[in-house]
């Protein structure tokens, strides 16, 4: 589905062909699959949150107070406090920043990386090729996890590494898809006709090849938010997260974790619900923009 | 793409593979249902009763090596040697206060040694003639001299404790015949009995360590790393590192009264809350690393007995680097030590379960007992007025490290820290460091702050002050401090507890403690407890200074 | 065929090299000396010094590489320094638990994600396939560690129906003998049915755990495929041949269907062995997952090496093997091959 929507018939004397908008095409879209609609809703609600957090919660994030530590939610506490006494409600919206921050930088990073490697080797292919392939080979042979963990101590855990070590793993996704994208279009009507009106290969590289994969890279960033998010829980799980006392859901999971069997469970619950509402969210919303950029390709 | 053949041709394929398929899983699920049918109920007669005389022990970490000899052997590593092999002497018991058994810091019992002389330059101990290495061999003298040889000989932290107590040269170990051993002096130190009974000078079995000795391993380090050769009360009979540890009681065992259990096993569980779940509900006997809270909780509840015990001789302190800026500055050093939010640490990051510190009337000591309170407490007002005179008024950034394996206590009180010192202008980022960077950290002695936990074995004031604030900067000095002063009154301190001259004894130790008050190098912030959680049905515990279990007393009802 | 291996294994070659090569400098990246770890507590400058001698470590880099690889030559992939065991011993006991846990993981994830697929596939659009992929969704949004101590808290705290996770057995059986290090499948060829009980017992949670991790990709390819195959020729000829709707979907559509699907189920493989370490952590399970995770917080660079050069090799002949199968399976593939 290369060719931009809207290109209609012009044949001379019929009428116009309807022509069918993005946004209407996007409205037709998330009107039949409501799930959709719900999960452009909560990116909507969840972005809402990440610039307005730290200004509507309730209490500072990082003040503790001994004297009411471990309260269960109440009025008080909408989700009640944790082991130093800070409200988790305030450290859930506050943590809602960085959340989506790792995982937006992570994305671009990965795109940036992964997409632009990718289409040059698909699109240039011989030694281009065979370097990006090699390369995305030799990280796909690694076993993900360990290697997000080996990346982020050597480098030590800070939010930049992590998202480093997040993009690095997800390279190969990238490299290979935008790769298969590129190499189908290399020879299509509108490369030719660009190179017969004197672009450059490069810059037929960014401005026509680019564009034109960006639906379905779309589709695999959604997917790789909700990933970036969830390996930064599993690192924090290994003491490899951020730093404290920063509030990031994955570590205040981690941290919440080792107090459900005494009972408060509201620590792991609360930033556990809302990771689990971010990632869904993610993938839904994956699911959505494919149905809208390529619906052959649903799954 | 016609696949109008494709069904016909298929089916024969598949038809065969799918019978194949078929059967196997008929029969698969058959066994199963007759496997889960069969079955008898877990507590079989034969297996209630092995149950009884077998505790199950449950900790993050289990041994990496079972001989305290062995490079870089882990605390959980002590406690297998310190079960399956012998010392010359031990501890008496005493009760303590609440009902809870602990070792007598002063008085020695009969191990291997049936009975000794205390002479002036020199200790002279008769073996017991009965006792035999859990391979049959008798223990002699020769034994005992190879074994304190080969601790003063492999370096590292066992040289080191064996050091701490004088006993420096393989001269002073004299086997004079099968059943007697000398140890002579090298100089008149006090620490050097209690040394003896500290697990390191262990008694192995020479002759069959030496069969396994090679050139490159004189000593047979790689052989004890998974065998036991002592003549100790239990000995390994399965080791899988990381997984699990399986002692069996040594039926022939001297050194003491015949131990209850017969069998031990110690598995490791990384996930704390899963040790906890594993206790409260019974399937766990004992368990004695959990956090703070669980433990406080597990009291409250009462189904598992909590026994709690202040460490001798340890505090957890935030200590400062005074070698290098800003923290060389002792007004900076005191301006922190009013800042600190003493109360709020314990009730917050360890529950109650500790000591208080602070707060007492003034830095002169009250006693010689360490440790004991500074005159500091959380004083805000106090701490900014110094820290303008320090300098510091426009405040200063800074770190605060820890050692992300203690991270379950530290990481609170470092946040509290953090955010107290923040009220006084000093802005700090904190620093969580992995474990085998922790030890390359503190060699390096360049945080600037850090909060760590030390205690010594033997419990007294000088031996401390000997590893923490000598001048010949052991790693545990993690704050650099050389003072020449402070030299001299810990080291008139030991000699003066090894002539028996206690006037000077007091003096120099009076003034050591208070001078360490005063410059604050490193801030005392609570001396915390041991818990170790225990089934309702299992007694004996005992605390040792070494902070791991003692098996030999255990009883399971 | 073998031809067609051949030059598999040929393109794999420059793989596994770069991975040695990034593995090697990763380890000696990691900060934290060995060294000082190893010369214990009150280390002296002295015996720190003598310690990295005998590690090798105060040679420089190309030269320690050399030596790796010439021992990696001989199959010694060097020994562990917080155990003490040569690592190609600890692998060796430790990888068939990590693989018995994957494995059952990936059987149970099979069990629920593939009929779901086909559910929602047959009722494509209705609220059924909604609720599908809602379910399969929730799965993988849950950090895998989280749903493992949920699991753990909600069925054996809680309920007491699970056993203790204790790891693989619990402390009353010994392990069956040792044939293929499967418990499963060892106890039943000494058909020890009690051990072969408890085993399965203890694997319960944590293949649940991975299961629930693993049922999206599964359940989304199979759904997808057996779109794909619905509205293929030969199913509406089938149907239109008056050939009942069950026989339709299972003996025609589903088997064609599956093909993909088991190129998916390599990958989600590869995958559920890294995401292996925290499941095993939780569990206290005794697989190479939680043995590198160990090694690499202590430094301790032979196991973590070790491990990689282990995982990548099995991706490399689970992938081999996958387009094998799918070569016999297909014999389409075979031809273009």
């Amino acid at each position: 589905m290369s060719e931009p929507a809207g290109t209609g018939s012009t044949a001379v004397g019929a009428l116009p062909a309807p022509r069918t908008s993005f946004v209407g095409h996007a409205r037709h879209v998330i009107g039949e699959n409501p799930v959709t609609g719900i999960a452009f809703a909560l990116f909507l609600l969840i972005v809402a949150c990440a610039v307005l957090g730290p200004f509507i919660a309730p209490y500072d994030p990082l003040a503790s107070d001994t004297s009411a530590t471990l309260k269960s939610p109440s009025a008080a506490h909408w989700f009640g406090t944790d082991q130093l006494g800070r409200d988790i409600l305030s450290r859930v919206m506050v943590a809602t920043r960085l959340d989506l921050a790792i995982a937006i930088f992570s994305v671009v990073l990965v795109f940036m990386l992964g997409g632009l490697s990718g289409i040059a080797a698909g699109f240039f292919g011989g030694w281009t090729d065979r370097v990006v392939s090699r390369i995305a080979d030799t990280i796909m042979a690694f076993p993900l996890f360990v290697l997000a963990m080996g990346i982020v101590a050597a480098l030590g855990n800070t939010v930049q590494n992590i998202v480093l070590a997040t993009a690095i793993v997800n390279f190969p996704l990238y490299a290979r898809v935008a790769r298969a994208e590129a190499n189908v279009r290399r020879e299509a009507g509108f490369v030719q006709a660009a190179r017969l009106s004197g672009n450059g290969e490069y810059r037929i590289l960014l401005t026509q090849i680019l564009p034109n994969i960006m639906p379905i890279m779309t589709v695999q960033m959604s997917l790789t938010m909700g990933y970036a998010i969830l390996n930064a829980a599993g690192l924090s799980f290994i003491g490899l997260g951020v730093r404290p006392p920063t509030p990031e859901w994955g570590i205040m999971v981690a941290e919440g974790a080792a107090f459900i069997v005494s009972g408060e469970w509201w620590i792991a619950f609360f930033p556990g619900a809302a990771l689990m509402i971010a990632v869904f969210c993610f993938n839904l919303l994956g699911d959505g923009l494919r149905d809208i950029v390529d619906p052959q390709r649903r799954t | 793409m016609s696949r109008k053949h494709l069904p016909s041709r298929r089916i024969p394929l598949k038809s065969a593979a799918h019978i194949k398929r078929r059967d196997f899983l008929k029969s698969a699920t058959a066994m199963a249902a007759v496997g889960a049918l069969a079955t008898p109920a877990v507590w079989s007669p034969a297996k209630a009763q092995s149950r009884k005389e077998t505790l199950l022990l449950v900790t993050e970490d289990g041994p990496n090596n079972l001989d305290i000899h062995g490079v870089g052997t882990n605390r959980s590593g002590y406690e297998a040697t310190w079960n399956c092999y012998d010392r010359l002497i031990s501890h008496a018991k005493k009760t303590l206060p609440d009902g809870t058994l602990s070792y007598d810091r002063d008085k020695f019992t009969p191990e291997l040694a049936e009975e000794w002389n205390l002479g002036d330059m020199s200790v002279t101990f008769k073996l017991r003639k009965d006792a035999k290495f859990q391979d049959g061999t008798p223990v002699t003298a020769k034994d005992v001299q190879w074994s304190f040889e080969r601790a003063i000989s492999v370096g590292g932290f066992p040289t080191v404790q064996m050091k701490a107590g004088s006993l420096v040269k393989k001269e002073q170990f004299v086997a004079v015949d099968d059943h007697t051993f000398r140890v002579d002096f090298v100089g008149k130190d006090r620490l050097t009995m209690p040394d003896l009974a500290v697990i390191v000078p262990g008694v192995y079995n020479s002759g069959l360590i030496q069969k396994h000795a090679t050139e490159k391993d004189p000593w047979g380090l790689e052989y004890t790393k998974s065998n036991t050769c002592g003549s100790g009360a239990y000995k390994v009979t399965s080791w899988k590192p990381g997984v699990e540890t399986i002692y069996e009681r040594n039926e022939s065992w001297v050194g003491g009264p015949k131990p209850e259990l017969k069998r031990i096993i110690w598995r490791t569980i990384p996930s704390a809350g899963n040790r906890r779940a594993l206790m409260e509900r019974g399937d766990a006997d004992v368990s004695f690393d959990l956090p703070a809270k669980d433990f406080a909780e597990l009291k409250q509840e009462g189904k598992v007995h909590v026994a709690s015990t202040p460490i001798g001789n340890g505090i957890y302190y935030l200590g400062m680097n005074v070698k290098n800026p800003p923290f060389d500055n002792v007004k900076l050093r005191q301006a922190v030590a009013y800042a600190v939010p003493y109360q709020k640490i314990i009730d917050a990051a360890m529950f109650k379960l500790a000591e208080p510190m602070f707060g007492a009337p003034s830095n002169e000591p009250s006693s010689l007992v360490w440790p004991q309170r500074h005159g500091y407490n959380t004083d805000l007002a106090k701490a900014k007025a110094l820290m303008a005179e320090a300098g510091f008024a426009n405040g200063l950034e800074t770190t605060i490290s820890f050692d992300l394996g203690q991270g379950v206590v530290s990481e609170p009180i470092a946040i509290l820290i953090q955010e107290s010192l923040g009220q006084i202008g000093i802005k700090t980022t904190i620093n969580k460091i992995p474990g085998a960077n922790w030890r390359s950290e503190m060699a390096k002695k360049t945080m600037p702050m850090m909060v760590n936990f030390f205690s010594g074995w033997l419990d007294y004031p000088e031996y401390f002050f000997f590893w923490c604030y000598h001048g010949q900067n052991a790693i545990f000095n993690t704050m650099s401090y050389v003072d020449a002063d402070m030299t001299a009154m810990i080291d008139g301190a030991r000699a003066a507890a090894g002539s028996g001259d206690w006037p000077t004894y007091e003096k120099d130790v009076k003034g050591f403690i208070k001078k360490a008050f005063d410059e604050v190098p490193r801030i005392p912030l609570f001396q915390p407890y041991l818990n170790v959680a225990l089934q309702k049905n299992v007694t004996g515990y005992t605390y040792w200074f070494h902070r791991q279990l003692d098996y030999r007393s255990l009883v399971k009802a | 065929m073998l031809r067609n291996i051949a030059r598999r294994m040929a393109t794999v070659i420059p793989t596994l090299v770069g991975v040695v090569i990034v593995t090697f400098l990763l380890t000696r990246v990691l900060p934290g000396d060995p060294a000082v770890y190893f010369a214990g507590p009150a280390a002296t400058p002295q015996s720190i010094a003598e310690i990295r001698k005998s590690l090798g470590l105060d040679r420089p880099l190309p030269e320690q590489f050399l030596r790796y690889v010439s021992d990696l030559a001989h199959g010694n992939l060097g020994s562990s320094l917080s155990t003490g065991q040569p690592v190609v011993s600890e692998i060796a006991s430790r990888l068939p638990a990590s693989a018995e846990l994957t494995l059952c993981g990936l059987v149970v994830a099979i069990l629920i994600a593939v009929p779901l697929g086909v559910l929602a596939a047959v009722k494509q659009g209705s609220l059924i396939d909604h609720a599908c992929r809602i379910v399969a969704t929730a799965g993988v949004s849950l950090p895998v560690f989280f749903t493992g101590l949920l699991l753990v808290y909600a069925f054996y705290f809680l309920l007491g129906w699970s056993p203790a996770p204790l790891g693989r057995l619990d402390v009353f059986y010994s392990a069956p003998s040792n044939v293929t290090g499967f418990y499963l499948i060892d106890s039943l060829l000494v058909g020890d049915l009690e051990v072969f009980r408890a085993a399965l017992a203890q694997l319960i949670l944590p293949a649940a755990t991975l299961a629930i991790f693993s049922l999206a990709p599964i359940a989304r390819m199979t759904r997808a495929s057996m779109l794909a195959v619905l509205g293929s020729d030969f199913v509406r000829t089938a149907r239109a041949s008056g050939l009942a709707p069950s026989t339709v979907i299972i003996t025609y559509a589903f088997r064609n269907a599956m093909l993909p699907v088991i190129t998916t189920l390599g990958m989600v493989f590869s995958f559920l062995l890294g995401a292996n370490v925290l499941v095993e952590k939780v569990f206290a399970w005794p697989g190479i997952g939680s043995f590198a995770v160990e090694a690499l917080i202590a430094s301790d660079f032979a196991p973590v090496q070790g491990f990689v050069l282990t995982m990548a090799i099995m991706y490399v002949l689970l992938n081999l093997a996958i387009d094998i199968l799918y070569g016999v399976i297909d014999p389409r593939v075979r031809m273009e091959g």
